[in-house]
């Protein structure tokens, strides 16, 4: 077998990029919800000292004097970008796994034959430059674990140009003995400590070390990584994601909410958009919960957190039904007198259309004509223009997030398309 | 061509209707085996975009490029897999910012507006362009 890892550099600051040439050399932060923390980071911040996860309000000024500049999530630019990387991979080899927003699996078998496979590597990184702008790395390996091990070995090191290829044992062994063992897939700093304990510090250590021995110890989970990094595959790709099992929609408030009217705007909307998801998917669910905690971290304030689900009758997907229950449950959720900082709407216990049993004693519990209705709610809401919201939804939103430094969506929407000269 | 006149439109609330683009003569008797195949409207995505992961829509300001009819407000059509020749229309990075230019390679390499208003751009020999994609169609709305 061999597999490639091809895993984008930086992804959202690099999105960011894709259409900004000028910010071709700035250091770029991307921002949490609500502008909180920094989620995203290019090297070029990096190395004028910033650090994921630290809070905005602290780096605000310093990091704008360094020339930085910040942008809040833009998640619709992401997604878009990520799905034309994929389909760019999809060119590149015939099988593909999509392992998150930003990194795929490519299975080789059959492109080692006829093809360098480090010259493949940077023909990889070539096109998805070309095609969509976006920088990419690449690890090759015999296992996916070892092609993880050559991402890693990628980014670390700048003279292997982003590509690093690790069909040769020797090649494998240099890396894992400079690799430490936290930075092999699977281990993570959780087993760090006990690995240390037993001497076991490298990538290389683990790899030598007696299968039966990691077994019994720990786990066949961890067996199956040192077989991999001994190059024996036991991880397959996996090129069917798995249907969804549920749907969170959950938000962090813009600012600190109190009045039961809020709340349920709120939950409403996260339930409309949640909905939306269900229908995309193909789903229809039965189970509706909605949640709502205050912030742990204003320890001034009284300290509260409820999640409550119902059961609906027959399962649906459409949004009336939904906002029907979820305003029952934000009503039993809400709490007087305290400052609510997030609340959320989960859809559970999902069925396919028309497999359920439909109830005996509730004849007709469906909506008449509820399918096309919702078609043509979404197919107007997906237009990019104005938007069709149900009434319990709000219209002023003064709980919704701030995102005061979003980019346009370039490529979702035509009111935000890039303007050339 | 024949056209035949229906009737006025009612204004404004238009429908989405998709056309089905027959390919066959309707026959009496045996179908065609081909009529299976038929009712596929046309899809304008099809006819413009060759590769949708490379492709993006971008929107003209000015009047720069009106002689290669592409005019103020236009909707290019990029796509960044192909290769720039020489006389392409290109989005190209000018100054930090993209722009849709012709890109000549002879004499000199330049990039050249379609409007006498505005001077070629010269790319000297150890500058570096960027260029972000070849336009392959242009949408004028009148």
């Amino acid at each position: 077998m061999t597999y490639a890892l091809v895993d984008c550099n930086s992804f959202y600051a690099s999105c960011e990029r894709v259409f900004r040439p000028d910010l071709k050399d700035t250091p770029i932060v991307v921002l949490s919800n609500n502008d909180g923390c920094v989620v995203a980071l290019s090297k070029e911040a990096k190395n004028v000292g910033i650090k994921m996860c630290e809070p905005w309000f602290k780096i605000k000024n310093s990091f704008a004097n360094k020339g930085g500049v910040a942008f809040s999530s833009n998640y619709e630019l992401y997604a878009d970008i990520s799905a034309r990387v994929m389909q760019t991979l999809e060119h590149l080899a015939p099988r593909i796994e999509i392992y998150s927003i930003d990194e795929a699996f490519l299975d080789l078998s059959g492109v080692d034959f006829c093809t360098d496979l480090d010259q493949f590597g940077h023909e990889c990184q070539e096109k998805v430059k070309r095609w969509t702008g976006m920088p990419v790395r690449v690890g090759i390996g015999p296992t996916k674990t070892l092609a993880k091990a050559a991402s890693y070995g990628a980014k670390k090191y700048t003279a292997t140009q982003g590509v690093v290829d690790l069909s040769k044992q020797e090649r494998q062994r240099k890396l894992m003995s400079i690799m430490p063992v936290e930075e092999i897939w699977g281990v993570g700093s959780r087993l760090k400590a006990h690995l240390n304990r037993m001497g076991i510090t490298t990538a290389l250590d683990l790899a030598d070390t007696d299968t039966k021995l990691i077994r019994r110890r720990f786990s066949i989970v961890l067996e199956r990584t040192v077989m991999e990094l001994k190059g024996y595959p036991c991880i397959g790709l996996e090129e069917h994601p798995s249907t969804k099992k549920e749907i969170v929609v959950s938000r962090t408030f813009g600012k600190k909410v109190t009045t039961l009217e809020s709340i349920n705007e709120a939950v409403s909307d996260y339930a409309a958009r949640a909905s939306e998801k269900l229908r995309r998917e193909k789903q229809y669910c039965k189970v509706v919960s909605v949640f709502a905690r205050t912030n742990p971290f204003r320890l001034q304030d009284q300290q509260y957190s409820n999640i409550l689900s119902c059961k609906l009758s027959s399962p649906t997907n459409d949004t009336r039904d939904i906002l029907h229950a979820t305003k029952m449950l934000s009503r039993r959720v809400y709490k007087k007198g305290y400052n609510f900082i997030k609340a959320g709407v989960m859809l559970s216990d999902f069925y396919d259309k028309d497999v359920y049993q439909s109830d005996f004693f509730i004849p007709n519990s469906r909506r008449p004509k509820s399918e096309r209705l919702m078609k043509t709610i979404d197919k107007i809401n997906a237009t990019g223009g104005s938007r069709i919201t149900f009434a319990a939804q709000g219209i002023k939103k003064p709980w919704s997030m701030q995102r005061h430094f979003q980019s346009p969506k370039y490529t979702t929407n035509w009111n935000d398309l890039l303007v050339v000269k | 061509m024949v056209v035949k006149y229906l009737g006025d439109t009612s204004e404004g609330d238009f429908p989405l209707i998709e056309i089905p683009y027959f390919l066959n003569k309707v026959h009496v008797g045996w179908p065609s085996p081909a009529d299976d195949y038929v009712e596929r409207p046309i899809d304008l995505n099809e006819h413009l975009i060759k590769n949708t992961a490379a492709t993006y829509f971008v929107r003209v300001s000015g009047d720069s490029m009106i002689d290669a009819c592409i005019g103020d407000g236009a909707i290019l059509i990029v796509d960044r897999s192909i290769e720039p020749q020489h006389k392409s229309i290109v989005v190209a990075a000018i100054n930090g910012s993209y722009a849709c230019k012709r890109l000549l390679m002879r004499p000199k390499v330049c990039l050249a507006s379609e409007n006498p208003k505005y001077p070629p751009i010269f790319i000297g020999e150890n500058e570096e362009l960027e260029i972000a994609g070849v336009v392959i169609a242009a949408i004028n709305t009148y």
